[in-house]
């Protein structure tokens, strides 16, 4: 009689199967998972902590934090950030201090490992949270982080 | 307002009016295969989105949602896409019969389409061996998807094909024997005969468990009929890429995807028919207005086809021995005492008549 | 030739099919020469090397904060497990001892990091013998712990999360209650999958004795995970090498003698149980302290071999560095579960149907990148 027996088991087995897909679909108005992704830009919002791509935040005066140590670069498994610096006289002391021209960042070949921001003494470099970033032109790619005629931050010290 | 549902009857009329009758009724049935083309390529387009759209609710998706109001010019317009396309195909193929076979499986399937009734006296063509014809016809489409396989000059193919003959073959019979045991009750192989005969309740309830068993190996054997999942040996996307349409593309490809779901809307049709009596109402709630007899045809046809989709989402694969075993060994032992039973009940009177 | 004897002459040929690299059930580039006869596999020869991409010899040129990002490009599927190997193997060289916290946290990450790898094995799984609904069933709770990580890590896949002496930065304050929602929500979700799938006749006798594997086949090719534990072979890196905070937590080794595939199968559904119970063991006592501890800018190993080896939700990971003192290891070799797993397809899959192969494969679990580095 297993003949039957599995018969009967075996058709059982797949109405229970037949159940779970048939439950998610006569709920599938609440159930899809899926997201509607560019008609959905205005709310969909990436978490706080989500590596976008690295950026320098400016303050009101056009001055970052940068001082031009070289620590991310440093700690850069791939060479995506390069600094361009030189020492100039901060007006304020008179000395001579090393001050960046450009903090050139490569997003192309950046591999979002978070490195960078980790070693930045201090924090002149952030996450940001913009998750649009192919571009047509790989040369649109390669960034520089501090905004023309910008300054450091007084007071911004190694 | 009285429509004229008999079609052919129709048509040929309006001809005979300025032309001999020979000619007439050639023109009548070229007039009414244009028509038939014309309708069921669309439906045939409609179907793929219903189960694109099925799909994704079973998978917790959206589905097709862009092309037109829903997602509902989508598969036009990706028809229209294939129509495009450029067609490919491997550099030693066998060109004649590679071209060939894409005629083979569409061909068979729309000629299939001939002998529904889709409401009373709504029928092509009501030919006396309806349900024979209807076995006959579904075995061609295999050999379209052999020479397919054969002549594409692709190792994948080639198994694919190979699995395709060994399948088709083993389920025909079990197809077969399946409708054959509603012939039993109905005593008719023509199907507006086998509609008739289910005023007296549909056929399932007619024959109850006989019926009920055969019903279910029908739709089992039905679905292996299409090749689609759980028995898309075929085409078994993880076993074999595309199976026998490998080397297709474009409109060569277009026939044979359309092909499976006009099958299936075929396989589903029959069991309408056969088992839950065509387009009767259910307790004849609508027996006074005979065209409703569409909706209600149409009505139980997809609600089958919608089961073979929810198996087609739900159930994995079978591999190719176990394809066989489970025809051979269990369907058809069960299919052939199924035989005997409802011979049994026909001539002891034991059918449910209403 | 002679007509005659032409029948005798026959010659039969071996019917080749190139599986890969482009195939759906290779799950990557991974290359597959079959010898088939009719229907059955007659011999499988993997042909590998097609996302190679020499790990091994760019982590000689990193420094030891920079091989880790590496690491998460290798077995991208539970790559918090390869952070944490490599992050293990220099705490050690440099005898650290990271903060109670930090080994908590380590854990919980990698046992979700387990879930969410065993998740998108089941899908998968499912689609490779042809149910294809798995695969986004398996999708929708992947998707939640992986917002989990991104709101803590901030990536979803290749995390990074892991740095010699701790952790980049402190886990997010709804860490816990994330957690805590999924655990309960996958709870409820496991029992589904084994309705849907495997409990399933047709699933059932697509698995049961195929591919088998004896506990003997599986020591001496080198299985670990759960490809070895489906064969009764108990290698449970996490129960005899116990790293982080492994030790404090109490669970059973998922472990099941039939050795087919089967038997595979529902050693990683045992597992999504186990982790979820080690989750709920240390979700609410996670101790409050230091994320991390303060390393040398550079760090600089002393001289000598360093060896440790962790459970990635594939099998054993070893980590192997020799270091010279200075500030890159002189060599180091990742001994990756997949690749010793991938060497035992040939054995298991002889004499069974392409069905079978398909099947058997999926149960390996393979991740490429993992194999070829």
């Amino acid at each position: 009689m297993s003949y039957f027996g599995d018969i009967y088991k075996g058709i059982k087995t797949l109405l229970s199967g037949m159940s779970v897909t048939g439950k998610v679909f006569l709920n599938n108005k609440n159930n899809a998972i899926t997201q509607q992704y560019p008609d959905n830009r205005e709310t969909l919002k990436m978490f706080d902590r989500f590596r976008g791509e690295v950026v320098m935040p400016h303050n009101e005066n056009n001055e970052h934090r940068c001082t031009g140590c070289q620590k991310c670069e440093i700690a850069c498994p791939n060479g995506t950030i390069e600094i361009i610096w030189d020492r100039q006289v901060d007006p304020e002391t008179g000395k001579k201090k090393k001050m960046i021209d450009q903090h050139i960042y490569h997003l192309g070949m950046c591999t979002m490992c978070g490195l960078c921001i980790e070693a930045c003494p201090t924090d002149a470099i952030l996450w940001a949270q913009n998750y649009e970033n192919s571009v047509f032109d790989r040369t649109s790619l390669t960034k520089v982080l501090n905004q023309p005629g910008s300054k450091i931050m007084p007071g911004v010290e190694d | 307002m009285k429509i004229a549902l008999n079609i052919t009857k129709t048509i040929q009329d309006l001809l005979l009016g300025f032309m001999p009758e020979g000619t007439a009724s050639i023109l009548a049935m070229v007039i009414i295969a244009l028509i038939y083309l014309a309708i069921f390529s669309v439906a045939g387009l409609m179907l793929v989105l219903v189960e694109r759209k099925v799909a994704a609710w079973f998978q917790l998706r959206i589905g097709p949602n862009r092309v037109g109001p829903w997602g509902l010019l989508q598969t036009m317009a990706d028809a229209l896409k294939l129509v495009s396309k450029e067609l490919t195909g491997t550099v030693k193929a066998d060109m004649f019969l590679y071209n060939l076979a894409p005629y083979f499986v569409i061909v068979s399937s729309l000629m299939a389409l001939a002998v529904f009734p889709f409401t009373q006296e709504f029928q092509a063509f009501d030919i006396n061996i309806g349900i024979f014809f209807l076995i006959a016809i579904s075995s061609i489409g295999v050999i379209g998807i052999l020479l397919g396989g054969y002549a594409s000059n692709n190792k994948f193919a080639l198994i694919g094909a190979m699995r395709s003959g060994v399948q088709t073959i083993s389920y025909e019979l079990s197809v077969g024997l399946s409708l054959l045991t509603m012939i039993l009750i109905t005593g008719s192989l023509q199907l507006s005969e086998i509609v008739e005969v289910q005023k007296n309740g549909w056929l399932i309830v007619q024959g109850h468990i006989p019926a009920v068993i055969a019903f279910m190996i029908y739709m089992i054997a039905g679905t292996a009929e299409t090749n689609r999942a759980p028995f898309d040996m075929v085409e078994a996307e993880s076993e074999l890429g595309a199976g026998f349409h490998t080397e297709y593309s474009g409109m060569k490809f277009a026939y044979f995807f359309l092909a499976e779901f006009i099958n299936m809307f075929i396989i589903a049709a029959v069991a309408a028919t056969v088992f839950f009596g065509g387009w009767l109402s259910p307790f004849g709630i609508t027996d006074s207005i005979p065209w409703l007899g569409v909706f209600w045809f149409l009505g139980k046809t997809f609600a089958l086809v919608f089961l073979m989709m929810w198996f087609r989402w739900t159930f994995p694969r079978l591999r190719v021995d176990q394809l066989l075993t489970l025809e051979w060994k269990y369907l058809l032992p069960l299919n052939l005492l199924n035989i005997v039973l409802m011979a049994l009940i026909v001539w002891l009177g034991l059918t449910i008549q209403l | 030739m002679d007509t005659n004897s032409a029948n005798s002459n026959l010659k039969s040929e071996d019917y080749f099919i190139n599986m890969g690299p482009q195939h759906p059930a290779t799950h990557g580039v991974l290359r597959l020469l079959l010898t088939i006869d009719g229907e059955i596999i007659k011999k499988v020869e993997p042909d590998l090397g097609y996302i190679h991409r020499s790990i091994e010899k760019m982590c000689e040129r990193d420094s030891y904060q920079q091989i880790v990002h590496l690491t998460d490009r290798m077995d991208y599927l539970s790559s918090h497990i390869n952070n944490e190997a490599v992050c293990l193997t220099v705490e050690n060289a440099l005898e650290l001892e990271v903060p109670e916290r930090v080994k908590v946290i380590r854990t919980i990450i990698g046992e979700l990091t387990r879930i969410a790898s065993h998740c998108l094995w089941w899908g998968v799984m499912g689609m490779d013998v042809g149910a294809l609904t798995t695969y986004f069933y398996g999708f929708r709770d992947r998707e939640m712990i992986n917002d989990i990580f991104e709101e803590t890590c901030g990536a979803r896949l290749t995390m990074n999360y892991n740095i010699p002496g701790g952790l980049m930065f402190d886990i997010h304050p709804n860490f816990v209650k994330r957690t805590k929602d999924f655990v309960a929500h996958f709870k409820t979700k496991i029992p589904e999958y084994d309705k849907l799938l495997t409990n399933n006749v047709i699933f059932q006798k697509r698995m049961k004795g195929v591919g088998i594997l004896s506990k003997e086949d599986a020591i001496s090719f080198g299985a670990s995970g759960p490809v070895a534990r489906g064969s009764g072979y108990s290698c449970d890196v996490r129960k005899y090498h116990s790293y982080s905070a492994l030790d404090k937590v109490t669970f059973n080794e998922a472990l099941k003698s039939d050795g087919d595939s089967l038997a595979r199968y529902e050693v990683r559904i045992q597992e999504m149980w186990e982790s979820l119970s080690i989750i709920e063991q240390l979700i609410d006592n996670i101790p409050e302290g230091e994320h991390k501890i303060a390393t040398n800018a550079v760090i600089k190993l002393p001289k000598g071999e360093f060896y440790q080896k962790v459970e990635t939700a594939r099998g054993e990971l070893g980590v192997f560095i020799h270091s010279t003192g200075t500030k890159n290891p002189y060599r180091l070799k990742f001994r990756s579960p997949g690749f010793s797993n991938l060497s035992l397809l040939n054995h298991i899959a002889v004499g069974g149907k392409i069905g079978d192969l398909v099947a058997s494969m999926a149960t390996l679990d393979l991740v490429i990148p993992d194999i070829d580095r």
